[in-house]
């Protein structure tokens, strides 16, 4: 595989992605030294956001450690050369936040839907395509869950409602190499040539790496990554593994690749609430195709009704659950203890 | 035909033609006419079909005779974006509004809540709030009637299939709206709403959750009778709407998972979030329709 002199834009994640395995707890200072740690680094662009985007602060998803608000005005004013994105899912989040997070500085937005539910981010890829020289990406979660000719179709919507850029991203960390290919490949060839294309990996089967460089070798131009994984499920493509990699193989990132092997080991694993990694809930996650962030809440559930998180994460990949259905997992875990008469009804 | 109070209808999608159905079995609401923009529609040609008067051309397009017609009562099934200029336009010729898109210019009404308070204002428009709205506010209602909610959220989730183009385009008018109604209706210091479209098949039966925070340690016992009480109240007119799980209790967080299924009339039963919207704004229009018909309310233009 030659991809020698192949430029890719890498976009960091542990301040947002890294939100999950924090339970939002990330504080003010923390996103502050990371983000100037990641901008020394050379990492063009960093996510900050609670980890369900913008507005995400709820009970169902949790509640942050300070607003959106707060985050993006204290990191953006402190950036050198990086750029600060956020992301905004239509149904937690609305156009309302996004001009809020474009007052505090941010140059990207990044809307995500379900992959087969794009048509619902027509009013805010339109809104920030109307802003000026707002970066506007669409984001298509749980990618592996269609074909890349459906994928195809719903990418093309994000591409006509505004956005310059489009993500197929694999919120479950389902897809094995080839399932990257397929679908960035025929998207490469379907959409424009300028449209940027990007992929969002989780390491659940240990394959971020893997299917980032699959991704770049099949045409996509952004990877996103977190240091040391921070993320949902066993994280993100861990960044400074790619851009070791990358490095290796002669694609440029512009990122300094020491001082993000640096950053990862003394400024974000010591912050880790638990290692994530790929233990035997996170496999489950890729293994049975269900959605990242749901791996705490299940755990809880779990604890809390006496059954296995296991159980309960293969349970919810059967029934084909979506990114945001977090309030189904106590439902579903009552109705497991029911079944198995622990619970009294 | 003489003790129902007639009713026009616009929009002959999916919403539309549900409420048509009900509305035919309503005992005081006759629908006489059913407005579209699309002459291919094909809601206008079952309408037709069923005797009523149809046009194409809009609200604009039934103005004229409306009046003559007897509409004393509409339906909004179209969007929020053009909700309010439809409104102005039958609110001139004397008929009462009933708002089933989110576009929420006139006061909320969720049934088992507040539709008392509602007519009896004699407000010209009234507003559905949304589907979610519909199937949750009732339940923030009726933990708030037992103690101080501080905080209440909720999460609707519905299938693919039963969200059309509409709720598609309105999706941040449905979210602002829902918590709107979870404060004013609900009795929630603050509201919060979260919709989650899920494409899997055989489509899912509507999903709602609603999670309330407490100010006191709650009182479980008098907020779990309020809650099957009030889920009784909303069976009236939504048979298939059911309590699975809670409510559960959790430091100051209850919870509470519903299902709603929906009778069935035109839009299949797992729509359950379209059917309780048709279920509430016919109710609604019945209310009206029970006071005008009594001689105690008159519609007249503003």
């Amino acid at each position: 595989m030659d991809l020698q002199g192949k430029k890719v834009t890498v976009h960091d994640m542990c301040l947002r992605d890294g939100m999950h395995p924090k339970r939002h707890q990330i504080t003010v200072d923390e996103m502050v030294t990371i983000s100037k740690a990641l901008d020394d680094a050379g990492v063009p662009l960093i996510e900050v956001t609670h980890g369900d985007g913008l507005g995400g602060a709820s009970v169902n998803y949790g509640f942050p450690a300070a607003s959106d608000e707060e985050y993006l005005t204290a990191v953006c004013k402190e950036m050198n050369n990086a750029k600060i994105s956020a992301l905004l899912l239509p149904g937690i989040g609305t156009v309302d936040h996004l001009k809020m997070a474009v007052d505090c500085g941010i140059s990207t937005i990044r809307v995500a839907t379900h992959c087969t539910e794009a048509d619902v981010s027509e009013q805010h890829l339109t809104m920030a395509k109307s802003i000026d020289n707002l970066d506007t990406v669409g984001f298509l979660m749980m990618a592996h869950m269609i074909e890349a000719e459906d994928l195809v179709v719903q990418l093309k919507m994000m591409e006509d409602f505004g956005a310059n850029c489009v993500y197929i991203t694999d919120s479950a960390g389902y897809m094995l190499p080839d399932d990257v290919t397929a679908r960035i490949a025929l998207a490469r060839a379907e959409l424009k040539p300028e449209t940027e294309l990007g992929f969002h990996g989780h390491h659940n089967m240990a394959m971020g790496v893997a299917n980032s460089i699959a991704a770049v070798a099949a045409g996509a131009n952004r990877i996103d990554g977190s240091l040391a994984g921070l993320g949902a499920g066993a994280g993100n493509t861990p960044l400074e593994v790619f851009v070791a990699v990358c490095d290796r193989m002669g694609i440029e990132t512009g990122i300094d690749t020491f001082k993000a092997m640096d950053i990862a080991e003394d400024l974000i694993v010591p912050m880790m609430d638990h290692m994530v990694r790929v233990d035997r809930d996170a496999l489950t996650l890729g293994y049975a195709g269900v959605y990242s962030s749901f791996l705490l809440f299940a755990k809880r559930s779990a604890e809390k009704y006496n059954l296995s998180t296991r159980d309960i994460l293969v349970e919810l990949g059967r029934r084909r659950t979506v990114g945001g259905q977090e309030d189904m997992i106590e439902d579903l875990a009552l109705d497991m203890a029911k079944a198995q008469g622990t619970l009294k009804t | 035909m003489g003790n129902k109070i007639r009713a026009a209808i616009i929009g002959p999608g999916n919403i539309g033609t549900d409420l048509l159905i009900k509305a035919q079995r309503s005992q005081v609401i006759e629908p006489v006419w059913m407005v579209g923009v699309d002459p291919e529609s094909p809601g206008l040609a079952r309408a037709a079909e069923l005797g009523l008067n149809t046009t194409a051309e809009g609200v604009e397009g039934m103005l004229p005779t409306m009046k003559a017609d007897g509409v004393q009562i509409c339906f909004d099934a179209t969007s929020a974006y053009v909700h309010a200029e439809n409104s102005r336009k039958v609110n001139d010729q004397g008929a009462v509004m009933i708002d089933l898109t989110p576009a929420a210019i006139g006061p909320f009404c969720v049934p088992p809540v507040n539709l008392d308070a509602a007519v009896s204002q004699r407000a010209m428009n009234v507003n559905m709030v949304t589907c979610g709205g519909q199937a949750t506010i009732p339940l923030v209602a009726a933990v708030s009637r037992v103690q101080e909610v501080v905080y209440g959220e909720i999460v609707a989730t519905v299938s693919s299939k039963s969200a059309g183009p509409g709720t598609r385009k309105n999706i941040d008018e449905f979210t602002r709206t829902t918590a709107k109604g979870i404060e004013v209706c609900g009795g929630a210091h603050r509201g919060k709403a979260i919709i989650v479209i899920n494409p899997a098949e055989p489509p899912l039966i509507m999903r709602d959750t609603v999670h309330c925070l407490t100010q006191e340690e709650p009182n479980q016992e008098a907020i779990t009778q309020s809650v099957l009480e009030m889920i009784k109240e909303v069976q009236q007119y939504v048979p298939g709407y059911t309590l699975k799980n809670g409510p559960v209790f959790d430091g100051k967080r209850v919870s509470i998972y519903m299902e709603v299924e929906g009778l069935g009339d035109f839009l299949p039963k797992y729509a359950g979030n379209l059917d309780i919207m048709t279920a509430a704004g016919l109710r609604t229009a019945e209310m009206y329709a029970e006071e005008i018909l009594a001689g105690r309310f008159v519609p007249a233009t503003e």
